[in-house]
């Protein structure tokens, strides 16, 4: 068995400086594609959910369907639409949006930012309306106006009671960022693609990415369950 | 009315494409599910590492990456296989891997590992008292899972496959990537053709919103029905 690692080693026509640094800046590609995404589509949500609670169904109503739409449908479609949509936009071309959009990475990010925007929507909403009732009401008790309620009260309990279903998301989110290489984008399934493309060599180039994919989510599982001891360090037994 | 330009017969046909993908998908991951499920809560050590393996690996890889290892190296393990089998016992083995194949086998993996976990949890949540008076009144060891356990476990399963079944149903489109002509493919194909993307993406999205609209329904009244012996308080 060594014999044969070492000669696998020495006769490595795969695995050479050059594809390495494509994986890397697949790498980077991902990350920061993923990233943006979910910040950016995070911010969206909040103030979406906060309003998707509100009893006006003329204010939650539209949210509603947003968020029905973008996840009930593929999020392949979704990214179809909006990569190919967009040239397709009458007198874009003529005007300055049309060089931020004619990367790929663009299209890409507002598809990824729209669509978990509309699943992050969800769960903090069910956080929010997961609020006991004694909560609100001791705070109104204590002459809590609505904004100093929602900021002091619900909101933080939310976040706890959300971060596990959001862990999940971002889990999700990265693994759905691999159809980037779809519309052309070179991220770390982009790299795996041409490397496979070049070498035909379909088990170095996709069990390699899977790995990296297999360590970024060891990753992220880590930092939440860090990030969750965190959040709910107060239920914790006392002698533990 | 909406003009598919002449490709409406083409995208039903995609439109049944993509379903039959998704029931195979959801057969196989529903059966490797049940085997998970066993396996992980057996008392036998390495069948339950396997099983964790399984479950942790598949759960954390994207589906198109697995999907590509599955068709694009499969074929060429496929074809090793049949030269060792005939060089060795003159067996002669070919087996051709299509899109399809690749598609149900990866999804069916996929949520192979999902379904694990649901019929874990579901397993876990059958008292355990229903088994061991069952096992006082003489039943035996499969008569206890098929008469007592199986048909409470499905009940607290059946949530837990319903969101399951609707993320399959969407995983479904990532096989158009690797050249399954279903819907999404002959959309797309269509929507290069024509030079109108939102033509025939959009009413694409509707066909697969309409088919995660009526799933939901489906799942509500199989609820209904799986808890209709159970009293509820509240």
């Amino acid at each position: 068995m060594p014999d044969f690692i070492s000669q696998w080693l020495n006769q490595n026509d795969i695995f050479t400086v050059m594809t390495l640094l494509e994986y890397w800046n697949g790498l980077v590609t991902t990350v920061q594609l993923v990233f943006l995404s979910l910040l950016i589509g995070l911010v969206i949500a909040l103030p979406l959910a906060i309003l998707r609670t509100v009893r006006n169904p003329f204010v939650s109503g539209p949210i509603w369907v947003y968020t029905y739409l973008f996840r009930g449908t593929p999020l392949l479609i979704q990214l179809y639409i909006i990569y190919y949509g967009i040239a397709q936009i009458p007198g874009i071309q003529e005007t300055f949006w049309w060089n931020i959009f004619r990367e790929p990475f663009y299209p890409a990010l507002l598809a990824f930012t729209l669509n978990t925007a509309a699943y992050t929507t969800e769960i903090i909403r069910g956080a929010i309306i997961a609020t006991p009732m004694g909560e609100i009401e001791a705070a109104k008790a204590y002459g809590m106006s609505w904004m100093l309620r929602m900021r002091r009260i619900i909101l933080p309990n939310a976040a706890r009671r959300a971060v596990q279903a959001y862990s999940n998301e971002v889990i999700f989110m990265l693994h759905a960022s691999a159809i980037a290489s779809v519309v052309t984008m070179v991220d770390l399934t982009g790299a795996a693609r041409n490397i496979y493309a070049r070498t035909y060599a379909p088990f170095d180039a996709f069990i390699f990415v899977a790995l990296i994919y297999l360590m970024l989510t060891f990753i992220l599982v880590f930092v939440f369950r860090k990030l969750e001891n965190h959040l709910l360090r107060h239920q914790r037994p006392m002698n533990s | 009315m909406l003009d598919l330009k002449g490709y409406g017969p083409e995208l039903l046909s995609g439109a049944i494409v993509t379903m039959e993908l998704a029931f195979l998908s959801l057969a196989v991951s529903l059966i490797l599910g049940l085997v998970g499920a066993s396996a992980k809560l057996s008392d036998n050590r390495p069948l339950r590492a396997i099983a964790t393996t399984y479950t942790t690996c598949i759960r954390g890889v994207p589906d198109i990456v697995m999907m590509m290892l599955f068709y694009y190296g499969g074929q060429l393990a496929v074809n090793s296989l049949s030269d060792v089998l005939w060089e060795a016992y003159e067996i002669d083995f070919f087996f051709q891997f299509d899109p399809f194949i690749s598609g149900v086998v990866t999804i069916g993996l996929i949520f192979g590992a999902y379904m694990t976990e649901t019929f874990r949890g579901a397993f876990l949540a059958v008292d355990t008292g229903q088994i061991e008076a069952a096992r006082a009144y003489g039943f035996s060891r499969w008569h206890t899972f098929r008469r007592i356990i199986f048909p409470q476990m499905l009940r607290h399963a059946l949530p837990g496959i319903g969101n399951n079944w609707q993320v399959l149903l969407k995983t479904t489109a990532l096989v158009s990537i690797i050249g399954l002509t279903d819907m999404v493919r002959v959309a797309e194909e269509a929507a290069k053709a024509e030079r109108m993307p939102f033509h025939f993406f959009i009413p694409v999205a509707f066909v697969y919103l309409s088919l995660t609209a009526v799933s939901e329904l489906f799942i509500k009244w199989l609820d209904i029905r799986a808890n209709v012996g159970v009293v509820q308080r509240s």
